[in-house]
């Protein structure tokens, strides 16, 4: 079996030996024909990995101390032993950088390689939802133009005026991203550049806006006027950035700031069950591969399969250790489960995906990659095998009722119900409530009207209340949130400010 | 093609200024849970870290979400024998989740981190409102006095010690040349003698030659390098400093409820703060009293309660006897510190203040008396304000807050400064 020698015996890695391995994992990598960004690997202490875990893993953030609480509970339980720190972390940057820990062994930082730097690296320039909403080549000059403008904007305006803004801004985040338009390209000159004009011509434009929308006449004729925004607006950031009436130029800049880097974020949150079934594929693979070309001894491939089993386990419901579906095991499991398709397809296979059965599984892997997210992913490619394996089984839970119902179990009549199910489970669209931008008084009070669109009748949580006095914050009027039914009557309404 | 990098000497704490913000943010909060939290500890437990607990509602960062209710389909793993169309009841508590840890992520535990010694000193000088100049002096650690210690091999030219250097560079060139030396002796002693045998020329040559080799080999040794070199060494010694025990002297009577001992708790930790900046050692000795003085330890003194009435001279008595018996005077610095709400048994003020006056002020540094909560000075104010007139010593202050703790050794603080 052993045609070369392998790379080290030993588990304590040098820089040569990071080299090395890298070389040979890129050609694997390249044989498989994956195509990524070039790599920019980084050793780092778990200090560091602390400091870059609380910000997001962004490599540049501006301050705020919600960072700093973030990194005082990972302190905590670092120190205390109660949790490990990630083995890697990566950013979707071209090149892409990813931070290996010095603590690491060797096969550690080979495993790390191969997921991070061929895996993640891979997705991140093809998966379509990448490409649309996230520009690599822009994201850290992007990054380092807004710590720069915001830290010029606490010296200017002070620590608490920005802390006020960023704290509103982050209550809104996840309401702060386009869905349906391509964000343009920026660099840090451009964006400079533009920031001063872009400030300036808002300005000018809100005030148009509420000069135009100063009452003119009393008459009651002008009720049937049309509403303000023509169109419901679902990405609230980006509405009070262009409409909120009372907020200072270098405050529509940060919001603008917040918004954009919640769009940079927003892919990833859309497939983490592909995105880290990918990357555990590809390192499950690639590392197999050095162990076939006896680049890497068994003892290394012990530790590998120990460390791998670990990753990718899905504790049953039951268990204590349970929290949710692993999005490593799920993930893992249907990529191996799609190749296994194609390679050796059963007669149930043939008739579930007739369509890739028996195909050539590299094709076959990287068109799923490149055209899915989450949801659709599952709901294309979730097999009887996978449900069975998992043993998936599907609970109602209905305030309207007593108890809980099994509605669907892994059998011949559960599995297009667990599948459609648990497809809906990763669509974030029902995920988070579906707030959006109804109307802005325009003629009368200003006041702003955000209506929640109930599905399933799931109420929102009471830290609602909290959220809306962001809002009113950025706004400075009247801000009102209902909850509409299905039927379009309003249901629920509260309101805050005056 | 990948490019690797070593960050690992790249500064940590990135997250540094976060850390700041978020103490700041919080400070009302933290403020409290460190006073709480100097209730909890020992008074001579200054050194130490301090866990600090925040409600987690006060810092929550709000989202919309969705809350329990509603109706919805969820999917779980490992079924073992459930089948379609099996009702099962709802656990309790679990609105929603079907009682199965929460993938919300909405846990309402409290916040718990770890405040650095500085930190935690930082928010309880503020709770005492220190002026800032105490307040470095008092956070301060040991100092440190440079004294010489031998030679070094490094240092600056101006330690330069010469005559030390040329021994050094004398030893290495004997060392150095030991062996060209005595083999020289040896060929000028050959030479010599085949010069009386009359050798031929060509061996007295060759010898001849052999003989400047070595010369030139001696000659070549440098006469002084730069690992002759020494110079003088200092080293940094903890500041010599002597020794101190401080008095604690707390009236337990019933008035006296765990607030007012909570306030006392400050204003001794405050000295004892002090003592340990100032002194090598420190030794706390509790005396507590009602009618009758007991000396005992931290834990009795702080957390025990007693009835009855009050006789204060029982405890100044039995600080003279420790400090005949234990702390003579002149090995030790005495300071004490005395907290009470002012009740005293009438006829006994007047002997405090002749016990202190006579027997005890003329062996202490320094004596702090803190009175809680007298809104009616009595007895024993009026006595101490007379020894007070006698002993610039002796320091007195009527307290309601901590914030009144201070004051009372402003005196003592500007002296050392």
């Amino acid at each position: 079996m052993s045609e070369k020698k392998p790379i080290t015996t030993s588990s304590e890695w040098t820089f040569p030996l990071l080299e090395r391995f890298d070389a040979e994992i890129a050609r694997i990598a390249e044989d498989f024909g994956l195509d990524t960004y070039p790599n920019q690997i980084e050793v780092i202490s778990s200090e560091q990995m602390m400091d870059a875990y609380a910000s997001c893993g962004l490599p540049v953030y501006y301050h705020h101390w919600s960072f700093g609480k973030q990194f005082l509970s990972i302190e905590k339980n670092y120190k205390r032993g109660q949790m490990g720190l990630a083995y890697e972390l990566v950013i979707n940057s071209n090149p892409c950088i990813a931070y290996l820990m010095e603590e690491n062994t060797m096969l550690m930082q080979a495993l790390v390689i191969a997921h991070a730097c061929y895996g993640h690296n891979s997705f991140f320039k093809n998966n379509y939802l990448f490409k649309t909403w996230t520009s690599a080549d822009a994201i850290v000059d992007y990054l380092v133009f807004a710590k720069n403008y915001i830290s010029e904007c606490e010296e200017r305006y002070g620590e608490e005026a920005v802390e006020e803004i960023l704290d509103a801004c982050h209550a809104l985040m996840n309401y702060g991203v386009d869905r349906y338009r391509k964000p343009p390209p920026l660099s840090l000159k451009e964006e400079q550049l533009r920031q001063k004009e872009r400030a300036e011509y808002l300005q000018s434009q809100v005030n148009e806006l509420w000069l135009k929308t100063v009452p003119q006449k009393l008459s009651k004729t002008s009720e049937s006027a049309e509403r303000y925004p023509a169109e419901p607006e679902e990405n609230l950031l980006y509405f009070i950035e262009k409409n909120a009436p009372l907020l200072e130029p270098w405050q529509r800049e940060i919001v603008r700031i917040v918004r954009k880097i919640a769009q940079y974020l927003y892919p990833q949150r859309h497939t983490k069950v592909m995105n880290e079934g990918w990357a555990t594929f590809w390192h499950y693979t690639i590392l197999n591969q050095l162990y076939e070309e006896g680049l890497i001894t068994d003892g290394f491939m012990l530790e590998f399969l120990e460390t791998h089993t670990n990753v990718v386990y899905q504790p049953p419901f039951d268990s204590k250790f349970y929290s949710g579906i692993n999005p490593y095991a799920l993930g893992f499991t249907m990529m191996r489960d799609i190749q296994r398709i194609c390679q050796n397809p059963t007669e149930e296979d043939k008739r579930w995906f007739p369509d890739i059965a028996g195909s050539p599984w590299l094709e076959t892997l990287d068109f799923t990659m490149r055209n899915f997210k989450d949801d659709s992913f599952i709901a294309q490619y979730l097999s009887p095998t996978v449900i069975r394996e998992f043993k998936l089984f599907s609970v109602l839970d209905d305030d309207e009722e007593e108890e809980l119902e099994i509605t669907a179990i892994h059998n011949d009549e559960g599995y297009q119900e667990i599948r459609h199910q648990l497809s809906e489970h990763y669509n974030l669209g029902n995920l988070e409530p579906d707030i959006q931008v109804y109307s802005v008084d325009a003629r009368g009070d200003r006041s702003l009207t955000l209506r929640h669109y109930q599905h399933n009748r799931r109420p929102l949580a009471e830290s609602s209340d909290e959220v809306l006095k962001h809002v009113y914050r950025l706004w400075g009027f009247k801000v009102r949130l209902e909850t509409v039914d299905p039927n379009g009557k309003v249901k629920w309404c509260v309101e805050c400010g005056t | 093609m990948s490019q690797i990098i070593d960050r690992r000497l790249n500064p940590k704490h990135k997250s540094a200024v976060n850390r700041q913000r978020f103490l700041k943010r919080f400070r009302k909060q933290i403020r409290k849970a460190v006073s709480d939290a100097v209730d909890g500890r020992s008074v001579t437990d200054t050194e130490s870290s301090e866990k600090i607990t925040i409600p987690a509602k006060d810092l929550s960062e709000p989202v919309f979400h969705h809350g329990p209710g509603g109706r919805r389909e969820i999917i779980h793993p490992g079924n073992k024998d459930f089948i379609t169309g099996d009702r099962i009841p709802r656990p309790d508590g679990g609105a929603g989740q079907g009682g199965r840890a929460s993938n919300q992520g909405e846990g309402m535990d409290d916040f718990v981190f770890e405040l650095s010694r500085d930190e935690f000193l930082e928010f309880f000088f503020e709770d005492l409102e220190l002026p800032d100049l105490v307040k470095t002096k008092l956070a301060k650690e040991v100092t440190h006095k440079s004294v010489p210690a031998g030679f070094a091999k490094d240092g600056i030219p101006p330690n330069l010690h010469i005559v030390r250097s040329l021994k050094e560079a004398q030893a290495r060139r004997i060392a150095l040349t030991m062996a060209s030396r005595r083999k020289l002796k040896e060929l000028e002693k050959t030479l010599a003698e085949l010069e009386e045998d009359g050798a031929d020329e060509e061996t007295r040559r060759d010898l001849q030659k052999k003989i400047d080799l070595l010369k030139a080999k001696i000659a070549a040794v440098p006469f002084i390098d730069t690992l002759d070199l020494r110079y003088r060494n200092r080293i940094k010694i903890p500041k010599p400093t002597t020794q101190a025990v401080m008095f604690c002297l707390m009236d337990v009577s019933g008035s006296m409820d765990q607030y007012k001992k909570n306030l006392a708790k400050r204003f001794f930790l405050l000295l004892y703060l002090f003592l340990s900046r100032n002194y090598e050692r420190t030794d706390v000795v509790f005396i507590r009293h009602h009618t009758v003085a007991k000396e005992v330890d931290e834990e009795e003194f702080f957390y025990s309660r007693e009835t009855g009435g009050t006789v204060v001279s029982s405890a100044l008595e039995m600080m003279r006897d420790i400090i005949r018996e234990r702390y003579p005077s002149q090995d030790w610095n005495i300071y004490a510190a005395q907290a009470s709400d002012g009740d005293n048994w009438p006829e006994d003020s007047g002997n405090c203040s002749r016990l202190l006056e006579e027997e005890i002020m003329p062996y202490l540094q320094y004596y702090a008396y803190i009175e809680i909560d007298n809104d009616y000075p009595l007895g024993l104010w009026q006595e101490y304000e007379k020894v007070a007139g006698h002993w610039p010593n002796f320091a007195m202050q009527a307290i309601d807050e901590p914030a009144d703790i201070y004051p009372v050794f402003r005196e003592l603080f500007k002296k050392k400064a």
